[in-house]
């Protein structure tokens, strides 16, 4: 039964129908959970016992590294699914997800580097999990710039596709780079044996995540709706060339 | 024809950013593994593989508790550097960064001199996985581990 329901959703028609629907529900329901968990991580939960204030940076600085990997995972998977199945939802997912991504991951470098500021003494440093988070913003920066690298629109996407695959082996080098090599970056708080974040600064965390989570599907899917509206577009005036010639 | 030669020099500047782009990618993480990408190194990393005489390195570890103090002069700040296998001697002058404690993580780069004692240049804290309310560290400190991971969680 899900198989079928998801197989529907591949006709472009029916997704734009169920695309139309989700949208506003998606950004609204983001907006709210981000609204409320920032409320509480800003003003409600208490200051950590070394960091201080400095600390209520995690509410931000956390859910963009989640979702610039779990972004370029989606990516890269629609990349495959795109090369595979050649279904054109699948590109059109590559090309709405990249942008999204980059800018999460962005969001992800500079919430660090102001973080990493007054608490480890410095904006930067090179050690295996800044530096490996550098590179996936580059690789999305290379997979849009690919994007648009050819005349032949099918070509680009080709290419940009089978990098956005390629770069996948960047994401369990960020996932484990705190645990391989020896970094500033301290190892992740959440594991499968629990978190060592108070549950009092966990609350606002996973409420804010989940924000960012809806926030991204909701502009992913604007942004697909927008790129098919794109392509109809150039599709009726080729039509329209082609008699008028 | 007169059409192709721009859309030829847009492709060539597309070409050279992509490329540009995936050229810093692998210098940035040629960078990062170099060394086997360790950031620093421990003191029983030094002990097993000592670095050569003047060699400038990263050495990270605990702050030994009890063993921050002040040089007769003041402005030098000594610390010892542990992972619990061995320990470091080192100094260090200059601004410290707000999160150097003792029991945390400590980042400092410089070299040892003839006696084994490391001159630091540049001093970085580093700080672990855990994040509590002040009274819950307190309380967790009454117990006699203030440094118990588990404990933290669920409240």
């Amino acid at each position: 039964m899900a198989a079928t329901d998801f197989h529907a959703l591949a006709n472009p028609l029916r997704f734009q129908r169920f695309a139309t629907i989700a949208t506003p529900w998606l950004v609204l329901a983001g907006l709210g959970f981000l609204a409320v968990g920032l409320f509480i991580g800003l003003f409600v939960a208490p200051p950590d016992y070394l960091q201080g204030e400095v600390v209520r940076i995690l509410y931000i600085h956390v859910p963009s590294a989640w979702f610039a990997l779990g972004g370029y995972l989606g990516m890269a998977l629609s990349a495959l699914a795109a090369r595979v199945w050649r279904h054109p939802l699948a590109d059109l997912s590559v090309r709405a997800i990249a942008p999204v991504g980059a800018l999460f991951a962005f969001l992800c470098l500079v919430t660090g580097s102001i973080w990493g500021r007054p608490t480890w003494g410095t904006w930067w440093v090179w050690d295996g999990r800044l530096t490996s988070m550098l590179v996936l913003f580059l690789l999305y920066l290379g997979v849009i710039a690919l994007i648009h690298l050819h005349e032949d629109k099918a070509k680009g996407l080709k290419m940009a596709g089978y990098l956005a695959i390629v770069g996948t082996i960047n994401l369990p080098i960020i996932k484990f780079s705190v645990e391989w090599w020896n970094t500033l970056h301290q190892p992740a708080s959440i594991r499968i044996s629990g978190s060592s974040i108070h549950p009092e600064m966990l609350t606002p965390l996973l409420l804010s995540a989940m924000g960012f989570l809806l926030l991204f599907a909701g502009i992913v899917l604007i942004r697909m709706r927008a790129l098919i509206a794109e392509q109809r577009l150039e599709a009726r005036a080729l039509r329209r060339a082609a008699r008028a010639g | 024809m007169a059409v192709a030669r721009p859309r030829k020099q847009q492709r060539l500047v597309l070409a050279l950013v992509a490329l540009a782009v995936l050229a810093a990618a692998g210098v940035i993480a040629m960078f990062a593994l170099e060394d086997t990408a360790a950031y620093f190194r421990a003191p029983a990393d030094i002990e097993a593989n000592p670095p050569a005489p003047g060699e400038t390195f990263r050495l990270g570890g605990l702050v030994k508790p009890g063993s921050v103090g002040r040089s007769d002069d003041g402005l030098t700040l000594l610390f010892t550097v542990t992972d619990m296998k061995a320990e470091t001697s080192a100094s260090y002058r200059g601004l410290v960064p707000d999160l150097f404690r003792e029991g945390q993580g400590v980042i400092a780069t410089g070299r040892l001199d003839a006696s084994g004692h490391f001159e630091a240049e540049q001093l970085l804290a580093k700080h672990d996985e855990n994040y509590m309310p002040p009274e819950v560290a307190k309380a967790l400190e009454g117990t006699g581990h203030p440094m118990d991971k588990t404990a933290a969680k669920g409240g």
